[in-house]
């Protein structure tokens, strides 16, 4: 009767054996989870903020610098008798904010509650003395301390950029891995273009912790721990006391200055009016002032300098005058007739040879100096005549660096816009067109469009008599670097040196006895200048643009200025230009009544 | 008496080997589990588990020689005076017990306390053997069966009025010896069936699938089977008794327990529900486990059960630290052993020559099958959590003592085998 019974025992032993040795080997072998599930229970990773790289001026002024702040974060399967109450009043929190965050926080795809996970962020120094005292009242909340950025003075603000939390697409397009939700990235300007250099190496520590959280030591012997590296410390080329004193100048106008070493293409300033303090965006207030400063009709995150693309206004004669003597089409004695009937002038002249006309911007001399350039007649058709001498100004042109973009160490740059054949082609659709259709080129109106780097750019150019190093803002990354390859590079235009001789000297009669002299004119230097009156829409008025260095040489400087709705070049944009200059070779100024006149006056 | 000691000719050491083996390692595991790598600390050292076990161990040793020099009809002979007694005890446990870890089993001798309960298990076996091999004794006749399951049902019962579930429901494991002298597999079958139905029912949240699946079943058997009367008339019943039990299991759950002791429940037939609330201890002990992939982190390595992630990690989770440590290839080891160990009890008590000896051997077999089964199951979440210890292996004198004792008699009782008249 019982007979097989033993075996039938035996059986069911064995078996609960071999189904236990199969499970295990699922839950061990074949299923990682769990080993990262118990490095997350016992290994708490504690993330090193590496200090971020410091900004510096060409005097070695200290312009960016870092200020500790506190992140609070929070490990929710350790927060035990949470006093809701308590917490909004320590962190000075409404109840509707405390809700919020919570919800916001468990709605982030990576939030785990056995994970510390950022609640608040960016407590000041202030802020974090009045919490932290009251921190052990709340367990599970922790303090990250890291730094935020600081500045030496409200300046500089679009050109240095700011920090703050990386943003959703950003992170869904960082290939890299090395950041995650709640870094903090540079956003725009230098802090963007440099980031990689600025943020340094993040360190890491593994610790172990028990069940409640007590540490128990390193990991491995801190096998894979890491130190955190600093940032490089970026010198710049800026002069701060320049660029404030260029912030000072365009206090209630809008457009922009820069100047440029021209022997280096380093940026000394970089103006861009409206601006706005950096320090308004750091810190917990940073939302809601990016907000306000973004809404702002004045637009001052919009960096003119960069990203504005005006006419460029008759500075363009000077680039039209040596594209004609490289093409030989007029030496520098060919006289023209000022014939008003063509188009429009100022001033009184008649017959005027290159340089005459330079000094007194002759509209009538350069519409037929680019006539001369456009109808070689190489060909009979005239249509085709324009297009193959289009095409021939289209090169020398862009080679002074119109057109695209320089690539200056900041992004968003603009191309700005020089015409091509192909450009009228798309604008006439394809019907004909020739040099009476497109004329207005020639004196830096019509198509042309320039930013005012490419403006500044072309002044160095002039002043190095016929290259460029791409303008930068930084000469060297940390201490005793140097700035990055492609600002070791000349650039030369291509027009000949001996064509920028008669340049320069036209320049400088238009500073000594032509449209520029009164108020550009310096006593102890030698400025050499071109003006610029770019139309405007009426009633606006007209925008006044200067572009000089000094001094004539070996210069030091060469600035180009664009003020908005300001009228002539000769008043606001001239004065600016001469003062910057002025500063920046003797510190200052001997003209008050000049820095009087650009501060007092509307400019209407 | 002296002839009766020296049996070490005849005593079976493969099975003296795999205890010792067992201990040992339960020694080491129990110090890793506890190990602090900051506190710079000894083995031995008493302030330790396993310092404490060790003096634990050294106690067994002196339990095993007392069991070898005591007369091996001893055991027989005083089975049902040890049985009334450890009752008397059991009944006053909870009177004058002290509360450890919310059962109250332990009483209190000097600074250390036992579990009587414990020892109940092996006497119960002694009892239980004693009257199985009793002249006359049929397992067919229902007198005989009703007295068998009056004695596990007492200390069972007893067991239970301490809040000690798990030890309690050891007892169950004696089925396994009724049905191995005779007893008809319909009680077991059925239990089993009821037992894996109200899981079903917890499980399933539809139970006409159930009532399906036992109609196609029935159907089939039927139809396969030898059709007479009586055979589909009591399949039909059977088929009915068990829908029955499904509603009103059904019924029960979902009309009668508030929602909070159903959770309850479903955590306990389900270790994937709710994994970080109620099963909490499960997730961590599984966590234990598996993060020590095929060959483990070493010795002393491990995070999860020093670091006090899982619960009674040297007790009853000591299963978490040689999954952790020694990875797949530790608790095939540790399986291993247990399943040869297993047979060679079986092996043992099949060669007795008198039913008393075999009883006893398969309650020892059925016992720490028991222990091994659920106690492994559910550490890997295939068995509810139930506090019961793994045999040689967690940390504790009273549960260490009582399987040495239960080993040990069995030990005895083989090396006299041939002294005995054969009763069988």
């Amino acid at each position: 009767m019982n007979e097989g019974r033993r075996e039938i025992v035996q059986l069911v032993f064995a078996l609960v054996g071999i189904i236990f040795i199969i499970k295990l080997f699922f839950v061990q072998v074949l299923d990682n989870r769990y080993a990262e599930l118990a490095d997350g229970n016992a290994i708490l990773r504690e993330v090193e903020y590496p200090f971020r790289g410091l900004i510096y001026d060409r005097n070695n002024k200290l312009i960016v610098y870092n200020t500790p702040e506190f992140d609070i974060q929070v490990i929710i399967k350790e927060v035990k008798n949470f006093d809701s109450a308590r917490f909004c009043t320590v962190f000075e929190l409404s109840r509707e904010e405390l809700r919020a965050r919570f919800k916001e926080m468990k709605a982030r795809k990576e939030y785990s509650p056995f994970k510390p996970t950022l609640f608040l962020n960016q407590l000041s120094n202030i802020d974090f003395a009045r919490v932290q005292d009251h921190l052990d009242e709340f367990p599970g909340f922790y303090i990250q301390a890291r730094t935020t950025r600081a500045y030496q003075s409200p300046t500089l603000a679009n050109a240095l950029g700011y920090v703050s939390e990386i943003s959703k697409e950003n992170l869904a397009r960082d290939a890299s891995g090395i950041y995650k939700q709640g870094d903090y990235v540079g956003q725009s300007g230098i802090e963007s273009f440099y980031e990689e250099q600025l943020r340094g190496k993040r360190g890491v520590r593994f610790k172990l912790r028990n069940v409640k959280g007590i540490e128990k030591g390193s990991f491995k012997n801190g096998e894979y721990d890491t130190l955190s590296t600093p940032g490089a410390n970026l010198y710049t080329g800026i002069d701060i006391d320049l660029q404030q004193y260029g912030e000072f100048l365009m206090k209630g106008k809008a457009g922009s200055i820069v100047a440029i070493e021209p022997a280096s293409g380093e940026i000394l300033s970089l103006v861009s009016g409206p601006s706005y303090d950096p320090a308004l965006l750091t810190g917990r207030n940073y939302s809601s002032n990016f907000k306000l400063i973004s809404n702002d009709t004045l637009k001052p995150l919009f960096n003119r300098p960069l990203m504005a693309q005006y006419r460029p206004g008759s500075i363009f004669k000077i680039a039209q005058a040596m594209t004609a003597l490289q093409e030989k089409v007029i030496t520098p004695d060919t006289r023209i007739r000022c014939d008003r009937t063509i188009i429009n002038c100022h001033g009184a002249h008649t017959n005027e040879d290159l340089r005459g006309a330079i000094a007194n911007s002759c509209n009538p001399y350069f519409h037929n100096v680019l006539r001369r350039m456009l109808n070689k007649g190489i060909v009979n058709d005239p249509f085709e005549d324009t297009r193959i001498g289009l095409e021939e100004w289209n090169k020398h042109i862009t080679s002074f660096g119109f057109g695209k973009r320089l690539g200056i160490d900041l992004p968003n740059e603009k191309d700005g816009l020089i015409p091509t054949p192909a450009y009228y082609d798309r604008a006439y659709r394809n019907r004909p067109w020739k040099f009476s259709n497109i004329y207005s080129i020639a004196i830096g109106e019509g198509e042309n469009l320039v930013v005012p780097i490419q403006m500044a750019n072309f002044a160095a150019t002039i002043a190095n008599r016929g290259y460029y190093y791409t303008p930068h803002l930084v000469k060297a990354i940390g201490e005793n670097g140097k700035p990055l390859p492609q600002y070791l590079e000349r650039h030369y235009t291509t027009i000949d040196s001996s064509y920028f001789v008669i340049a320069v000297d036209a320049m400088q009669k238009v500073v000594e006895e032509g449209t520029g002299q009164y108020r550009a004119r310096l006593a102890d230097v030698m400025v050499c200048g071109k003006t610029g009156t770019v139309q405007n829409a009426p009633p606006l008025f007209d925008h006044s643009v200067f572009i000089a260095f000094a001094p004539r040489d070996n210069p030091k400087i060469a600035i180009s200025v664009y003020v908005e709705d300001a009228g002539q070049g000769a008043r606001a944009a001239a004065s600016i230009a001469s003062l910057m200059i002025e500063k920046y070779l003797f510190g200052g100024t001997k003209r008050p009544h000049i820095e009087q006149y650009v501060l007092n006056n509307k400019f209407e | 008496m002296s002839r009766e000691a020296d049996i070490s000719g005849k005593l079976d050491w493969v099975s003296v080997l795999l205890y010792a083996a067992m201990v040992g390692l339960g020694w080491l595991n129990i110090f890793a589990a506890v190990y602090d790598e900051t506190a710079n600390q000894s083995i031995f050292d008493l302030s330790l588990n396993s310092g404490r076990q060790l003096m634990f161990i050294a106690a067994a040793v002196v339990i095993i020689l007392a069991i070898i020099i005591i007369d091996m009809r001893f055991y027989e002979a005083f089975a049902f005076i040890f049985y009334a007694i450890i009752l008397v005890i059991l009944v006053m446990v909870p009177l004058i017990g002290k509360e450890v870890g919310g059962n109250k089993s332990w009483i209190g001798v000097g600074s250390f306390g036992v579990q009587p309960s414990e020892f109940a298990k092996f006497i119960t076996a002694l009892a239980v053997a004693k009257f199985i091999g009793s002249v006359g004794f049929r397992m067919d006749s229902l007198r005989n069966q009703a007295v068998l399951f009056a004695m596990i049902l007492f200390p069972l019962a007893l067991i239970l009025l301490q809040k000690d579930f798990g030890t309690a429901i050891v007892f169950l494991s004696f089925l396994v010896v009724f049905y191995r002298e005779g007893m008809s597999p319909f009680i077991l079958i059925v239990g089993i069936s009821m037992a894996a139905l109200a899981i079903l029912t917890l499980i399933v949240k539809n139970q006409w699938y159930l009532h399906g699946i036992i109609g196609a079943v029935v159907v089939v058997l039927i139809f396969f089977g030898k059709r007479t009367v009586k055979r589909i008339t009591t399949l039909i019943f059977g088929a009915l008794i068990l829908i029955l039990t499904i509603e009103s299991f059904d019924y029960v759950i979902n009309n009668v327990l508030p929602e909070r002791h159903k959770k309850r429940l479903e955590a306990l037939v389900n270790p994937n529900f709710d994994p970080m609330g109620i099963n909490w201890n499960v997730t961590q002990s599984k966590i234990a486990i598996g993060s020590g992939g095929f060959s483990g982190k070493g010795f002393l390595k491990g995070t999860q059960t020093k670091f006090d992630f899982v619960p009674e990690q040297s007790t009853d989770f000591i299963f978490c630290t040689i999954g952790e440590e020694h990875g797949w290839i530790g608790t095939l080891l540790v399986v291993a052993l247990f399943v040869f160990f297993l047979q060679r009890i079986i092996f043992i008590a099949e060669r007795q020559k008198n039913r008393f000896a075999r009883a006893y051997g398969y309650s020892v077999a059925s016992i720490f099958f028991f222990h091994f089964a659920v106690n492994i199951g559910m550490t890997i979440g295939l068995f509810p959590v139930i506090g019961i210890p793994l045999p040689f292996f967690s940390y504790g004198g009273s549960a260490l003592w009582s399987f040495t004792v239960l080993l040990f008699i069995l030990l005895k009782l083989d090396a006299h085998r041939s002294q005995v008249l054969q009763r069988i």
